[in-house]
């Protein structure tokens, strides 16, 4: 776009100049062409003329006669040389081969029986300019009482015809000197035209790399003001807007910031009676049998909701502790098969007919392997849940080239790449045989308390279960996604970076 | 059944734990303070100390480093998952383990249990006394010492020399070592064995940061030896 309007100021720039030099060369070029034919045909009239004037002739000349003044006239051409013919009655006679000319016109033949002091034309033929010129010769009579003059006409014509090839020359040269002259003086004119437009320009691209900062999330972007034209007007209004923008987002991120430390707050503060009560409940469970039957119901009740609400507040710290981004990441170098096998044995999800593995030994990873175990729970948990078994779980690395990658529902990490080369990634893929995920809910699994049916006012874990896996994948510097498989049932891939090389002593 | 001081600010939870491990049939004396605690030890002579790590005055590490001055009671910190730093900052004090708030009972009991459980005598055949390099090691007696000198350790340091020490240059991971020597789960803190190694390294290494006895292996953990 900037360099659109560049090349438009450039061009108008250079218009204007073009125009410029091309009128001041152009009235240059008529002034200087007339006067150059105007002096030749001038000078070569009046030299005809007063030539014509000084011959003396006996009426009516014979041919003879004639033929020798055609012959002293041709000698005499002024400035250029000339033909000469001559025309009495039938007698055609000229100083050259032809007894008549092919350039004289029959218009000049006409103008000359009205004009008895000769007239003359300027003639184009076979791209050849020419002066043809006419001149009667008259008797002059003296006459008595008036002291003028009148003329008769002796019936004896003389035309001379001159070539105006060096003048043509000229005019040429000056056409050629004008263009030769504009042209460079164009090129020049480029010079002031880029400088202009780029000072132009500058404000336009100031405003250009403003916005490409205020894209960057640099809200506090401002734009100098100078002057007060059209652009210094946009750079305040710019200046303006940002500002807006950036007291806005404070104030979004002021009130997210509070928000975020409100659930902390409350976790915390509920934390503390929880483990008062949590380390009763089993005492209630035990003497539950010995009360009577309501009184026993409502103790199982306050201990079986106890532990609920604890694996609640307990999701929600380790949320509000990824959003003010306090989640530490210990990692060790592991098995990734053994570690997922760990995992599925620890909750007794160990039956072949609901769980297959497709776990290859010897993949060392570097992994926090309590959040690893986490995500692994959370994911075959989610598939025992929702999906049908059997529930597969498969482990893979692959190789890739280090392109950023973006996927649907997905979580942005950035990898490490060792050297700077293709990165090696770990791949754990949890599937179930079930009816999969409806559209409009695939990209919302990842969603805080996210419930695919309203009616269900409560999940049945914490509902923070597959936020909570997509922080700790995102902590690892990977990606997790879910999709629907091919033949049904949901599939969630997670995507780790392996990075095997350092390790802490 | 063993003797439990418990060191605890919050009444709710001092008298929840107290109840839940009473019931267990432990004997259970309360401190809210750590000076309190402190002022307890003497007298009650705990087999364990369960200290919370957040207290009014004397903090938990604090406490925690006063008891090792004088002695290798058992001691499991009570902390909240989160408090990463203090969870270091504690097991470098000195403590054996720790427990997450909130927590069931029958979890604390069984870390109560896990830092209180002897490690196993040795088969018959084996002398009962082991010399490692300039380490006396006695199985039976529960005792080590360096150049005849006797070391004290703390029963999570002496516990892991002993795990180690039976296997010599064969290389535990620390999961491995977190499930055989805490018998915590496979997916533990890692950090418990490495605050351990390197407690039990300033105790009885000439040079901790060239360690002999406890070898690290980048990438796989810890062995022993070779020496």
């Amino acid at each position: 776009m900037i360099s659109g309007l560049r090349t438009r100021l450039v061009l108008a720039f250079l218009l204007v100049a073009a125009v410029g030099c091309g009128t001041t060369a152009a009235l240059t070029y008529r002034e200087a062409r007339n006067a150059i034919l105007e002096q030749a045909q001038d000078t070569a009239v009046s030299s005809f003329r007063d030539q014509i004037q000084e011959l003396h002739l006996n009426l009516p000349p014979n041919t003879e006669q004639m033929q020798g003044m055609v012959r002293g006239l041709a000698r005499q051409g002024k400035p250029r040389d000339w033909w000469v013919y001559v025309e009495y009655g039938s007698v055609r006679l000229s100083s050259g081969t032809n007894p008549t000319s092919t350039v004289i016109t029959p218009e000049l033949r006409r103008q000359a029986r009205g004009t008895p002091h000769g007239s003359f034309q300027r003639v184009v033929r076979n791209g050849e300019p020419y002066l043809t010129m006419v001149m009667p010769v008259v008797f002059k009579t003296a006459q008595t009482g008036t002291g003028g003059q009148t003329q008769r006409p002796t019936g004896l014509t003389f035309y001379a015809v001159m070539r105006l090839t060096d003048e043509q020359a000229n005019v040429d040269a000056m056409v050629v000197a004008a263009r030769d002259g504009a042209l460079p003086a164009l090129a020049i004119a480029l010079v002031p035209a880029l400088l202009a437009a780029r000072s132009v320009l500058r404000p336009v691209r100031d405003l250009r790399q403003a916005a490409r900062s205020l894209g960057r999330g640099r809200l506090d972007t401002r734009i100098p003001v100078k002057g007060g034209g059209e652009l210094s007007e946009l750079a305040r209004t710019f200046n303006e807007s940002t500002a807006a923008l950036e007291r806005s987002v404070d104030e979004l991120q002021r009130a997210e910031a509070r928000a975020r430390r409100f659930a902390s707050d409350v976790s915390h503060e509920l934390r503390t009676p929880l483990a008062g009560m949590l380390a009763v409940t089993e005492l209630l469970d035990e003497d539950a049998a010995g009360l009577d039957p309501d009184t026993a119901a409502a103790v199982r009740l306050i201990s079986s909701e106890t532990d609920k609400l604890a694996v609640l507040v307990e999701d929600l710290m380790e949320i509000s502790r990824f959003d003010a981004r306090a989640a530490e990441l210990n990692t060790d170098e592991i098995d990734a098969a053994e570690t997922i096998r760990r995992t599925l044995q620890s909750r007794h999800w160990t039956d072949p007919a609901r769980i297959v593995l497709d776990l290859p030994d010897g993949i060392r990873a570097r992994l926090d392997p309590r959040r690893f175990d986490v995500v692994i729970a959370n994911l075959v948990g989610n598939a025992l849940r929702h999906g049908r078994p059997p529930v597969t779980v498969a482990l893979r690395t692959e190789t890739r080239p280090p392109a950023p990658r973006t996927a649907e529902g997905a979580a942005d990490g950035t990898p490490d790449a060792p050297g700077g080369g293709s990165t090696r990634w770990l791949v754990t893929e949890v599937a179930d045989r079930g009816p999969g995920i409806p559209a409009d809910v695939l990209p919302h699994v990842f969603d805080r308390f996210y419930k695919a049916d309203q009616a269900r006012t409560r999940s049945e874990g914490s509902g923070l279960g597959l936020a909570i896996t997509l922080e700790n994948v995102r902590l690892h510097g990977g990606t997790v996604r879910a999709a629907n498989g091919p033949g049904g049932g949901a599939v969630f891939v997670v995507e780790i970076p392996l990075t095997t090389s350092e390790v802490t002593a | 059944m063993p003797r439990v001081l418990l060191i605890e600010d919050d009444p709710s939870v001092r008298e929840g734990v107290e109840l839940g491990l009473r019931r267990r049939g432990h004997d259970v004396r309360t401190a809210a303070t750590g000076e309190a605690g402190l002022a307890a030890l003497a007298e009650f002579r705990p087999d364990l100390l369960l200290l919370d790590l957040m207290l009014p005055g004397m903090n938990g590490v604090q406490v925690c480093r006063r008891v090792r001055e004088s002695s290798q009671l058992p001691i499991i910190m009570l902390t909240a998952r989160g408090d990463d730093f203090d969870v270091v900052i504690g097991l470098e004090a000195g403590a054996d383990d720790y427990i997450v708030k909130p927590a069931r009972t029958e979890v604390i009991e069984a870390r109560i249990r896990a830092v209180l459980r002897r490690i196993e005598e040795p088969g018959g055949g084996r002398p009962a006394v082991e010399f490692h390099g300039e380490l006396a090691v006695d199985r039976a007696g529960l005792t080590v010492a360096k150049y005849g000198e006797r070391v004290s350790l703390a029963p999570s340091e002496l516990k892991l020399l002993l795990h180690l020490c039976a296997a010599p240059e064969q290389v535990f991971s620390r999961q491995q070592l977190l499930e055989h020597v805490w018998e915590h789960s496979y997916h533990g803190d890692a950090r418990l064995v490495d605050a351990c190694v390197r407690r039990l390294r300033n105790k009885i290494e000439d040079v901790p940061g060239s360690p002999r006895y406890i070898q690290t292996l980048r990438g796989f953990g810890y062995r022993f030896g070779p020496l």
